[in-house]
Order: C-alpha cells, then sequence, then structure tokens
C-alpha cells in the first residue's frame, strides 16, 4: 500500500481494533478511490460501527494504519468528512437555523461560510420557511432532512451514511438518493452502509462484506455476481422437456409447467439447447439467473 | 480552541436565554428575602396559637409570682383538682398544671403534674419547667431569710470584650459582633457552594445524559473530542452559574443600599415613630450601627474573589465528576443512583463538618477539610470571614486546582467511553477500568 498514492480518499491497511477480549475489527484493509459509491455490508454486530468510528477518527486503531488522501488519518480530517449515524439525533430544544449553523462551524467553516451553505441546501429542499422552527416540532422525515443537511453542509470529501434512507417514505428516499448521486458526480466519495441489499445492487458500484471484524469479502458488484453464479438459468419451452434434462446432466430446481429454473453441472448449455432445437422444441426465454447480493450475502455470513 | 469555544457558548447561550433562566435569576434573592423575613416572622411566635393554661395553686406559690410567657395564657383557678381534671377542656383551657402545697422549703425537687388534651412539645414543657422552677424560686425566696438585696447584688452579668479593638497588642482584635457576623456568613457561603455542587453539578449531569439519549452525541463526536464536548459543558454550565451568582452579589448589594432608604421614606408616621424609638434607644442603635459597621469591616475584597476562585473549583471538581456519572448512565436514572453515592458523600461530609468548623475555625477539623480538595470548596469559604492563616488559604488553592485538573482528567477518560456504551449497567470497577482504556 502506498501512502503517498492520493487518488485513493481512505486506505486502511491490516486496522484491528480489540474491546476487551473480542476483535471488533479484525485485520481489515481496504482502498477507497476517490468519486466511488461505496457499500459497506454486514449483518449486526459484525464490526461495521466500530470500522465506521475508526475511520471517522473517533477511535483509534490499536494496530494498522489509516491514511485520508495518502497522509495518516487525523482529528484534523474530520472537517472532510461527514457522518450521518444510523441512530439519528439533534439537539429537540434547538432551532433548525441555529442548530445547522453550529453543526456547520463546528466542521470548520466560518459563520458566513455556514449561512451561504446552509442557504443553498434550504433552497435545495424548498424548506427555508424552517429556519425558525424548533426540532421538536417537525415530523421524523423532515427531521432526517436536516440531519442530512447537517451531514454534507461543510461538502466533505468522504461521505459516511449509516441506514440513510431508514424511516423516509419512498418520496424523500429519492429525494435523499438523487442528492446523493449528485454529490457523488461532483466528486464526493461516499460510503454506504445498509442491510437493504436492494438498494446496495442499485446504488453502489464496489462492496465490502464484513462479518465478526473480518473483510470476507469485497469487489464490484458485477464481479462478485459473476463470481458466485451458479450456472442457473431460466428456460421456458412450449412443451414438456423433462426427459431431455436427466440424459444432459441437467438439475431442475423449480418447474412450473413449461417454466423451468435448471441448473447446469458444466457449461453445455449451448449443446444442451441446440439439441432442443433440433427436436423442433420452441424456446420462449433462456436466461442466466445470477445470484443477488442478498443470497451471496447470507450465503458467506452462513459459511463463517 | 475555536470548537471548545463554539460548544460553550451554545451551552451557555441556550441556558441564559431561556425564561426560566431569568425568572429563577430575579426571584431567588425575593425568595430568599422572603425566606428570612417569614423565617424571623416564626421566631417571633406570631405565627403561633397561645396555649390557655389553668392553674390549680394549692400552696398559693403564684400569688406574688404570676407565670407568664408569650406562647401561653395562664390562668390561676379556685377550684379542686378532681373538679378541674374532668372540666378543663369544657372550660377552653388547653392544660391544666396542678401545683401543690411546698411544705418543706428545703425540699430541691418538686413534682408538678400536667394534663393535656394535645400532645405537648418537648419545647413546650421544657418551657413551662422553666417558669415553674423561676416561680417556685422566687416563692422559696419570699418564705427565706435570705436579704433580697444581698442576692440581687450577687447577680452579675458579665460582657466579653476583646482588649484589642482599639488598643495595641498582638492577637485578633475582631469583636463579639464580628464573630456572630463571620459564623452567619460562613455558613451563607458554605451552604451557596452546597446548593452551587448539586444544582449545576446535577445540570451539567442531565445535559450529558440528554445528548446520549437523543444520540446527538454521536454527530457531535464526528465533527470534535469527547474531551472538548464535555469541557464545553462544564465551562458553559460553570459560567451560566457565575453569570448568576455575580447577579445575586450586585442585586444584594443595590438592595442594601436602596431599600433602607425606601423603607424610610415609605414609613407611615407609626412606623417612622418606632424607627425613631429604636434609634433613641442606644442599646438597639448601637447593635443596628454595630452590625452596619462590621458588616463593611469584613475584608469582601479577599472573601469575594477566592469566593469565586472555590465557586468554581468546587464546582468544576464536581461537575466533571457528575457528567462522567451522567455519561455511563445514559437514559436510566434509578441505576445512576449508586454511581452518585462518590460524589454524594464528600458533600454531605463536608456539610456535617461545616458545624465543627464554624465552632472551632483553626482548629484541626478546619484545617484538614479546608485543604482537602473535596472538602475546601465547602469548608474554606466558610472559614473566610475568620481570618484564616494565608499559607493554609495559599495552599489549599494549589491544592484545589490540582485536583480540578485530575478530577476533570479523570471525568474525561470515563466519558468518552461512556457515551457510546447503551443497555448496559455500569458498576464502579467498570469506570475504574475505562479510564485506563487507550485511544
Amino acid at each position: 500500500m502506498n501512502q503517498q498514492d492520493s487518488n485513493m480518499v481512505l486506505s486502511l491497511d491490516n486496522v484491528v481494533k480489540r474491546y476487551h477480549n473480542h476483535l471488533a475489527v479484525d485485520h481489515v484493509s481496504l482502498d477507497l478511490p476517490r468519486g466511488q459509491i461505496f457499500g459497506l455490508l454486514g449483518p449486526n454486530g459484525a464490526g461495521k460501527t466500530s470500522l465506521i468510528r475508526i475511520i471517522n477518527a473517533i477511535t483509534g486503531a490499536d494496530e494498522g494504519h489509516v491514511y485520508f488522501e495518502g497522509k495518516p488519518l487525523s482529528s484534523d480530517h474530520v472537517s472532510e468528512i461527514g457522518y450521518m449515524p444510523e441512530e439519528r439525533g439533534l439537539y429537540k430544544k434547538m432551532k433548525v437555523g441555529e442548530q445547522l449553523m453550529y453543526l456547520a462551524q463546528l466542521k470548520g467553516l466560518t459563520k458566513q461560510q455556514s449561512q451561504e451553505n446552509l442557504k443553498y441546501w434550504l433552497e435545495r429542499f424548498d424548506i427555508k420557511s424552517w429556519w425558525n422552527k424548533k426540532i421538536e416540532e417537525l415530523s421524523k422525515g423532515m427531521q432526517q432532512k436536516i440531519q442530512f443537511i447537517a451531514t454534507v453542509v461543510h461538502k466533505p470529501k468522504l461521505l459516511i451514511l449509516d441506514e440513510p434512507f431508514s424511516g423516509l417514505d419512498p418520496i424523500n428516499t429519492n429525494l435523499i438518493k438523487d442528492e446523493i448521486y449528485e454529490l457523488n458526480k461532483q466528486g464526493t466519495t461516499v460510503i454506504f452502509s445498509t442491510h437493504r441489499m436492494e438498494q446496495v445492487e442499485e446504488i453502489c458500484e464496489d462492496i465490502a462484506l464484513i462479518n465478526k471484524g473480518k473483510m470476507i469479502l469485497i469487489g464490484s458488484v458485477a464481479q462478485i455476481k459473476e463470481d458466485y453464479k451458479e450456472n442457473k438459468y431460466r428456460l421456458v419451452t412450449n412443451r414438456d422437456i423433462t426427459q431431455y434434462l436427466e440424459p444432459a446432466g441437467v438439475q431442475i430446481e423449480s418447474q412450473k409447467e413449461n417454466d423451468y429454473i435448471v441448473k447446469f453441472s458444466d457449461y453445455n448449455s449451448n449443446a444442451f439447447l441446440s439439441n432442443l432445437i433440433n427436436d423442433d422444441i420452441k424456446i420462449i426465454s433462456f436466461n442466466e439467473i445470477l445470484p443477488s447480493i442478498n443470497e451471496i450475502f447470507i450465503k458467506k455470513v452462513n459459511e463463517n | 480552541m475555536h470548537k471548545l469555544w463554539l460548544i460553550i457558548k451554545r451551552e451557555y447561550l441556550t441556558r441564559v436565554k431561556k425564561k426560566s433562566f431569568i425568572i429563577v435569576t430575579l426571584l431567588t434573592p425575593l425568595g430568599f428575602a422572603l425566606l428570612m423575613f417569614f423565617s424571623g416572622f416564626m421566631a417571633s411566635g406570631k405565627m403561633n396559637s397561645i396555649k390557655q393554661v389553668a392553674v390549680v395553686d394549692d400552696g398559693g406559690i403564684l400569688q406574688n409570682n404570676p407565670l407568664e410567657g408569650s406562647q401561653m395564657k395562664f390562668t390561676v383557678v379556685n377550684k379542686g383538682i378532681d373538679e378541674m381534671k374532668s372540666e378543663y377542656v369544657n372550660d377552653g383551657y388547653d392544660v391544666l398544671l396542678h401545683l401543690d402545697k411546698i411544705d418543706n422549703l428545703n425540699e430541691t425537687k418538686v413534682n408538678v403534674n400536667y394534663y393535656t388534651d394535645d400532645k405537648m412539645s418537648f419545647f413546650t414543657i421544657e418551657s413551662l419547667e422553666n417558669k415553674l422552677s423561676k416561680a417556685i424560686k422566687a416563692y422559696k425566696l419570699n418564705h427565706s431569710t435570705i436579704d433580697k438585696e444581698v442576692l440581687a447584688g450577687l447577680e452579675t452579668e458579665v460582657t466579653l470584650e476583646n482588649g484589642l479593638k482599639d488598643g495595641e497588642g498582638i492577637g485578633d482584635n475582631s469583636s463579639k459582633m464580628a464573630s456572630g457576623i463571620a459564623q452567619a456568613l460562613g455558613y451563607i457561603m458554605g451552604f451557596m457552594m452546597y446548593m452551587v455542587i448539586f444544582i449545576f453539578g446535577g445540570m451539567v449531569m442531565r445535559s450529558v445524559m440528554e445528548e446520549k439519549i437523543n444520540r446527538i452525541v454521536e454527530v457531535m463526536i464526528s465533527s470534535v473530542k469527547p474531551f472538548q464536548l464535555m469541557l464545553g459543558k462544564v465551562i458553559g454550565v460553570g459560567l451560566v452559574g457565575l453569570t448568576q451568582l455575580i447577579i445575586w452579589i450586585v442585586l444584594i448589594g443595590v438592595a442594601m443600599m436602596i431599600i433602607p432608604g425606601l423603607m424610610m421614606s415609605s414609613m407611615d408616621s407609626n412606623t417612622v415613630e418606632m424607627a425613631k424609638e429604636i434609634q433613641n434607644n442606644p442599646e438597639t442603635a448601637n447593635a443596628v450601627s454595630g452590625l452596619i459597621v462590621e458588616l463593611k469591616n469584613q475584608n469582601w475584597l479577599l472573601i469575594i474573589p477566592v469566593f469565586i476562585i472555590y465557586f468554581l473549583g468546587g464546582y468544576f471538581i464536581y461537575s466533571s465528576l457528575f457528567a462522567a456519572v451522567g455519561s455511563a448512565i445514559g437514559d436510566d436514572l434509578g441505576e445512576g443512583q449508586q454511581l452518585m453515592m462518590p460524589i454524594v458523600i464528600p458533600v454531605i461530609l463536608a456539610i456535617v463538618m461545616l458545624s465543627s468548623v464554624m465552632t472551632d475555625p483553626d482548629g484541626p477539623i478546619a484545617v484538614f477539610g479546608s485543604m482537602f480538595p473535596l472538602f475546601s470548596p465547602i469548608l474554606m469559604p466558610a472559614r473566610l470571614p475568620f481570618d484564616p492563616p494565608m499559607w493554609q488559604v495559599i495552599v489549599s488553592i494549589l491544592l484545589l486546582i490540582g485536583c480540578v485538573i485530575l478530577f476533570v482528567w479523570i471525568a474525561g477518560r470515563i466519558y468518552r467511553v461512556g457515551i457510546f456504551l447503551y443497555g448496559k449497567k455500569v458498576s464502579f470497577k467498570e469506570l475504574t477500568k475505562w479510564m485506563f482504556y487507550k485511544g
């Protein structure tokens, strides 16, 4: 790992974190190139939060190194990072404006910068009129928007979002999702931690799977799916083909009339298909079934 | 540094801007005045009902020596005791006393029976015993051969005056009045510290718990260090307390200057008459002017700044401990009670020691208590009006400052672990372990 590699926004090198006798983070290494949306997955208690806290410089690693843009991570970098924890929190009695100004200035913005940036965001979400409302007067969804603004107001280079869509209705989910894409387009690197696998497949390019503190899987979504495919296909024909399957060594996973889910033992699908075509069986559809990230996730976690 | 300043500013402003703060700050001195007035009123006995006491006086003891009392009205009845025993309640009396004849004047023990509808308080019984013993003494005197003038000549009233007051010599030159005032001031300052510790320390603890329950703490910690957050809170709340204290000192000072004038101008002729009478009465006039002189004589230029140092020192030690406990207990206050014990015990001990410090302001307990940093914030201010040796004040302040640094550091170590821990019951053993966690 090259310490000077400033193309990497974040590099973890054999990071270890221990609590009592238990390894919360077990020799995790990771390179995060600029401009990615990176999915961090793992079951509850896998060590995600511990890892995120190390990246946020909230806690230090017991072993290993963390680099931010090629330099050892220090508390000076907190102004470059935006973190939205899974458990949201705002000062309930404070007014929206005061609260956002406070959090923005704590991230190192001047009063004037904070005002300008907040003006942009409040106009963008069309909530300028909320400035003098107390947080406790807002609905949960509204509070989430404020929380999001508080996370991104200082234009962080690295954005860490822990379950950013929990508690949001579909409309607001899309709104926040669009903002994440927009920030990403402008060059923000995003770490996206969630249990919602369909969102991971939709949003992330690369993912890492953590279980019991260990990184058990890392790579692009497409590559991982390719690696974990099981030669499964969906085949729809115009008549029964059961008699062809067994001699060719093809297993039926499930069958609904002439709609089959089949598994090839080796890669002989073309030979099998030409066999069917020769016998004048009409093939209505034939497509490969790639495993969902969800399935890979469950499989890998159970293997461990 | 800038972030710490931002945190202090928020903690300070959100509290000072609250309506409740303004109300409490302005009303507390008023409340104190009312309390003093009320307790004075209570002490004067005007609030108590007057007990009607019937006395069956078989020996005519009270004939020349009537019983008198502000709380009791005594009536000698000419009926037999057996008759009265069944009638006194119906006749409108609360208490019935039965004095037997005294046959032997040399008898030093006399039993007097009482009958009452309500239970009599210990103090009432004692006061009755005193009155009766005086009356019987006077009765015996009348029937004895002792010359009354000689006896009156034996009564001597001693007034202890400090010989150094005006002259020269070695030693303390304060008067009796000054000692009284010093004692009153000592108690006031000691109790004020006690209140400061619990009110503002409790405020810090609640605020830490609130942030933890709200989960805002995780957002905050991604911007600032836990120690900054804790220190900012402790300083911010401390400044709130200091603001309140200074407003009170100013208000009381202004009140002391304005109120006497106001009272004079608003008095009706009757009270002016009374005031004149008081002024003309040399004894009371002396007492009042003596009080004012002694109050002015107090070394305020030393007392106020040193009190503020102890105010801040005591506040910092205890509020940082409260912050540490607040971070460890989270959402269950009941669970926190046992963790608060080590904070509460030294404060209570200091208050217990306060009275012995007041009776012997230079004694060993006073010296130890005003040095030991967990007690000194309460006990040293209490000693200040008694002019403790300067070296003791300086050593005590140095110890206090050292202790503040140590305790804030310890609390910071506990705090940074505690704020992230949820749903776990914390023991003392665990708290000490947290202090040594790294990272």
